[in-house]
C-alpha cells in the first residue's frame, strides 16, 4: 500500500513543485493527474501500482466534497440576499452546459465521419477512373 | 457537552453515518433528490447551527476529509490513461465541445444572473462556477470577486450536476456515452465525474477530461469574456 500512496502523493508533490517553480495558474492536483497519466503511458509507473488506491479515491470522490459544502453556511447571508439570481443562473447554466457540450461533441463526431466517408468515396471514384483508363489503354493496344 | 459536540471522532462518525445511510437510501429508492452529498451538507449545517459548534471547529475534522480531494483528482489520471487511445482518436470533437461548453457556461451564468438583478460582485464570483474549486477561486480572485462565494457556488453546481445531469442529458438527446461523460465533467467538475464514474470507467475517463479542459479554458478565457460583456 505504501507504494500506492507514494505514487499518488508523489504526483501531487511534483504538481506542487511545478506550480511553485513556474507560477502556472493551474491547481497542483490537475497537474498531478496529467503527470500520473504521463507516467502510466510511458510505463514509468505500472497500473497495478496505483490501481487499488485510485479505485478507492475515485469511488469516494463525492464524499470528500461534504466539508467544502458545509462551508456554504458561512455565506448563507450573501446567498440569501441574492438567492433567486444565484439559483436561476446556476441551474439554467448547468443544464445549458450539459446539453450544449454533449450536442457539440456528437455533432463534430458525425461531421468528421461524413467528411471521412466523402473522402473515401472520392478516393474510390478516383481509383475506379484510373482503373477504367488502364482498361481502355489496354484495349487500344489490343486494337 | 460542547466539547463532545465538537469532538473530532464524533463529527467524523456522524459525517460517515449520514453519507452512508442516504447513499443506501438513494440506491434503494432511486430518488435523485436524496443525493448523499447534498443531504450530508444540509444535515451537518443543521447540526452545527443547533449545537452552536463553529464552522472553524468543524473544519478541524472536515479538513481530514477534504484533504483527500487533491489525491482523488490525481487518481483521475488512471481512467484517463485507460482511455488514452479513444481520446487521441476523438481529440477534435473533444476540444471543440469543451471550448463551446466553456463559453456557454460563462456567458449563460453571467447573463442569467444579470437578468435577475444580481450585483456585479456576485456575477463575477459566479462566472467560473462549472470548474474545479481551486481554478474557480483563482479566477474570481483575479477578477475581484469573492473567492469563498465562488467555492460555495462551485459545490452547488457540482451537486446540481450529480442530481440533474444524466436526466438532463437523456431528455436533451445526448446519447453517446463519450459525450455524456464529457458533459458531466464540463458542467459539474469532480462531483459530475464521480457520478459518471459510478456508471462506468469510460464515462469517468471522459468526465475527467472535461474537468481538465474546461478548467484550463475557463482560467484562460473568463477575464476576456467578462471584459467583452462589460462586467469588468
Amino acid at each position: 500500500m505504501a507504494k500506492q500512496f507514494f505514487v499518488i502523493f508523489g504526483c501531487l508533490a511534483l504538481g506542487e513543485v511545478i506550480v511553485w517553480a513556474t507560477g502556472i495558474k493551474l491547481p497542483s492536483s490537475i497537474i498531478g493527474m496529467l503527470l500520473l497519466t504521463f507516467f502510466l503511458k510511458t510505463k514509468i509507473v505500472k497500473l497495478e501500482w496505483v490501481e487499488k488506491l485510485s479505485q478507492f479515491l475515485l469511488a469516494n470522490l463525492g464524499f470528500f466534497f461534504v466539508p467544502p459544502g458545509v462551508a456554504i453556511m458561512l455565506y448563507l447571508d450573501v446567498i440569501q440576499k441574492e438567492l433567486l439570481p444565484i439559483v436561476m443562473a446556476t441551474v439554467l447554466s448547468t443544464i445549458l452546459v450539459l446539453v450544449v457540450t454533449g450536442h457539440m461533441h456528437q455533432f463534430v463526431v458525425k461531421a468528421e465521419r461524413k467528411i471521412m466517408a466523402m473522402n473515401l468515396r472520392k478516393k474510390n471514384k478516383a481509383k475506379e477512373n484510373s482503373n477504367a483508363e488502364c482498361v481502355s489503354e489496354e484495349n487500344e493496344i489490343q486494337v | 457537552m460542547q466539547q463532545l459536540f465538537s469532538n473530532q471522532y464524533i463529527i467524523l462518525a456522524l459525517t460517515f453515518a449520514v453519507f452512508y445511510y442516504f447513499r443506501r437510501l438513494q440506491y434503494r429508492t432511486g430518488w435523485i433528490l436524496l443525493n448523499p452529498i447534498l443531504i450530508a451538507i444540509v444535515l451537518l449545517i443543521a447540526y452545527l447551527k443547533i449545537t452552536g459548534v463553529s464552522f472553524e471547529k468543524f473544519e478541524e475534522s472536515g479538513s481530514l476529509i477534504d484533504f483527500w480531494l487533491k489525491p482523488a483528482v490525481v487518481a483521475l489520471g488512471v481512467p484517463l490513461y485507460l482511455q488514452f487511445e479513444a481520446i487521441k482518436k476523438l481529440w477534435l470533437p473533444i476540444v471543440l465541445s469543451q471550448l463551446v461548453g466553456c463559453l456557454v457556461g460563462i456567458v449563460s451564468v453571467v447573463l442569467i444572473a444579470k437578468l435577475f438583478n444580481a450585483s456585479d460582485v456576485v456575477i463575477i464570483s459566479m462566472a467560473s462556477k462549472s470548474v474545479t474549486t481551486p481554478i474557480a477561486m483563482e479566477v474570481t480572485q483575479a477578477l475581484g470577486g469573492i473567492p469563498s462565494l465562488t467555492a460555495a457556488v462551485v459545490v452547488i453546481t457540482g451537486i446540481l450536476g450529480a442530481i440533474l445531469g444524466f436526466k438532463t442529458l437523456a431528455m436533451g438527446h445526448v446519447n453517446s456515452p463519450i459525450a455524456r461523460g464529457l458533459s458531466m465533467g464540463t458542467a459539474s467538475h469532480a462531483v459530475g465525474a464521480s457520478t459518471a464514474m459510478g456508471i462506468s470507467n469510460k464515462y469517468g475517463a471522459f468526465a475527467s477530461l472535461g474537468i481538465t479542459l474546461n478548467g484550463i479554458f475557463t482560467a484562460l478565457l473568463t477575464p476576456t469574456i467578462l471584459r467583452l460583456l462589460g462586467f469588468i
